[in-house]
């Protein structure tokens, strides 16, 4: 019976004791660890938050800058392709009208010298006119004493002149 | 998961403490035979008959003093007024008396371990200890009685006087109660020092339990109002704790039974049953004045439920102290083993099993600390749940 008996000098001081502990330790360490352990928890939160918004800001930053290099990039290709592209029409326009220049120089040239055959042409039929003129004027004074002369003289004449 | 382990610990232990009982209970005929005989031998015919009858307890009649385990082991789970060192050497404790003339405040060296009466200056006081002590009418424990002018215990007397006496358990109190201001006082001083910066030292051990208290016993049992509970709920945990981890030092600071004492298990139930009813609201009040069954069965409910208020910090005293107790017994018992068979060859089986136990009582010290705390974090829970 002696175990499960209380004696009341140990409830007693039992209960003063724990009274004086629990208030003790409560201004004296409770408050201040619990205090100091919610706020070093909270930074400790915080400063987690913010690292992860600064790492979701980098990734952000990061894919920003991707982004405006691959547009760059693209916008450099198309630059170029538009340059190259620019650059063989200019040739290709250059070449052509360079074509058209020169077949119409020698065109031209063809004409020229076709004039310049045809009026070539025309002052020898001149000459040659002239020349079978004065040949004929000079046979004429020389044949018209002779009538059967002249005739044989203008048949051969006429002859030579059917070979033009 | 908490309940089921301590039933698991409690299991096992019932199963090992057998299992050593009938161990032990197979050798020791054969021993305390064997032991007879060599005795027995150069004795007359008059101590050889005495043997046949006390059997196991020959080495009496040799004036050596009988060993008794029951009183070695009952000593020391009681309360003492003098805390016993090692040898003949103890410290002796002050006696404070409240009598009807006033207060006595005296040295329990005066009583010379219950041999002499001490002449107080209202009365005469005498040392009862062990078994021979009566438990007196008001139903609490008294050691000290008064002595009448015929030289006789005068229990009317004695009635009257209240003991206050800082016995053993009250010193190891003191000192664990010393202990814990100092530490958790230190601790504290690193808190406002190390603003902010990670725990370090002693901070850093005790901090996760501190974490362990308030994470995973006061918040999942209270909800959001636990912040106004922590600091019981951690007075009781560490008070607790610090007093079943003295209690298994088994040298001057510790070796007191404190929380395997049925008063301080009776005062810590009370603080939680103060607690848990001073806090609670409206719901829980209702809960138990008008319960939610047809009104015919109010008769039987509200005794209930009024029963529960109580029988719910009874568990939790005696929970803690049987459990404490029931380390110390099965350790001395372990220890007294070596002195019953009178052998120093069983003491290696002994050192052995205690090792074990003492073990298992680190981890029930631990246990007891947390169930206590969990328990009673339970309780307030209930009493400031609010239903919605």
């Amino acid at each position: 019976m002696e175990l499960v008996t209380p004696s009341i000098g140990l409830v007693f001081w039992t209960a003063l004791a724990f009274i004086f502990l629990l208030l003790l330790l409560r201004k004296l360490a409770w408050k201040p660890i619990l205090g100091a352990i919610h706020e070093r928890e909270q930074s400790i939160d915080e400063a987690l938050n913010k690292a992860e918004l600064a790492k979701q800001e980098m990734a952000r930053l990061t894919a920003q800058n991707q982004d405006l290099m691959q547009q760059a990039r693209a916008e450099r290709d198309e630059i170029l392709k538009e340059a190259k592209t620019l650059k063989d029409s200019i040739l290709n326009e250059a070449k052509k009208q360079a074509q058209v220049e020169g077949s119409k120089l020698i065109e031209k040239a063809k004409i020229e010298i076709e004039n310049q055959k045809k009026v070539a042409l025309a002052e020898v039929k001149d000459q040659v006119s002239t020349l079978s003129l004065e040949i004929a004027e000079r046979v004429l004074r020389n044949q018209l004493d002779d009538k059967t002369k002249q005739e044989a003289l203008v048949a051969n004449l006429l002859k030579d002149v059917e070979l033009n | 998961m908490d309940c089921n382990q301590v039933f698991v610990s409690k299991v096992k232990k019932v199963i090992f403490v057998f299992t050593l009982l009938i161990a032990f209970l197979s050798i020791r005929n054969n021993t305390f035979a064997q032991a007879d005989s060599t005795i027995a031998s150069p004795d007359s015919v008059v101590a050889e008959s005495a043997h046949a009858v006390s059997g196991e307890h020959g080495a009496t009649e040799h004036g050596e003093e009988k060993f008794e385990p029951t009183k070695v082991i009952m000593e020391h789970i009681a309360d003492s007024h003098v805390w016993h060192l090692w040898g003949h050497t103890s410290i002796p404790l002050p006696v404070i008396l409240y009598t009807a003339g006033g207060l006595e405040v005296f040295s329990s060296a005066h009583f010379h371990h219950g041999e002499q009466d001490y002449q107080g200056k209202y009365n005469k006081y005498r040392l009862v200890t062990g078994l021979k002590q009566s438990m007196t009418k008001d139903m609490f424990n008294k050691n000290i009685k008064v002595v009448g002018a015929d030289g006789q215990i005068d229990e009317a007397a004695s009635d009257t006087v209240i003991d206050f006496s800082i016995t053993k358990n009250v010193a190891a109190m003191f000192i664990s109660i010393l202990l814990i201001v100092v530490i958790f006082g230190s601790i504290a001083a690193s808190y406002r020092k190390r603003i902010g910066k990670a725990p370090k030292g002693l901070q850093s051990f005790l901090e996760p339990v501190i974490i362990f208290v308030r994470d995973d016993i006061a918040k999942p049992n209270i909800g959001h109002k636990y912040a106004k509970f922590m600091p019981y709920l951690l007075t009781i945990f560490f008070f607790i704790l610090f007093n079943n981890l003295l209690g298994l030092f088994p040298v001057f600071p510790g070796s007191a039974n404190v929380t395997g004492n049925i008063a301080l298990t009776f005062v810590m139930a009370t603080a939680t049953m103060l607690v848990v009813n001073l806090n609670g609201n409206k719901y829980y009040w209702k809960h138990i004045l008008t319960p939610d069954v047809p009104w015919w069965l109010y008769p039987i409910m509200i005794p209930v439920e009024l029963i529960g208020i109580i029988s719910k910090p009874f568990a939790l005293m005696v929970r803690l102290f049987a459990n404490i107790t029931a380390g110390h017994i099965i350790v001395l018992s372990l220890i007294s083993l070596i002195f019953i068979f009178k052998t120093l060859a069983i003491a290696p089986v002994s050192v052995a099993f205690v090792l074990f136990m003492d073990v298992l009582e680190l981890l029930v010290a631990f246990l007891q600390a947390f169930i206590f705390t969990l328990l009673s974090a339970l309780f307030i829970g209930m009493a400031v749940e609010e239903h919605h």
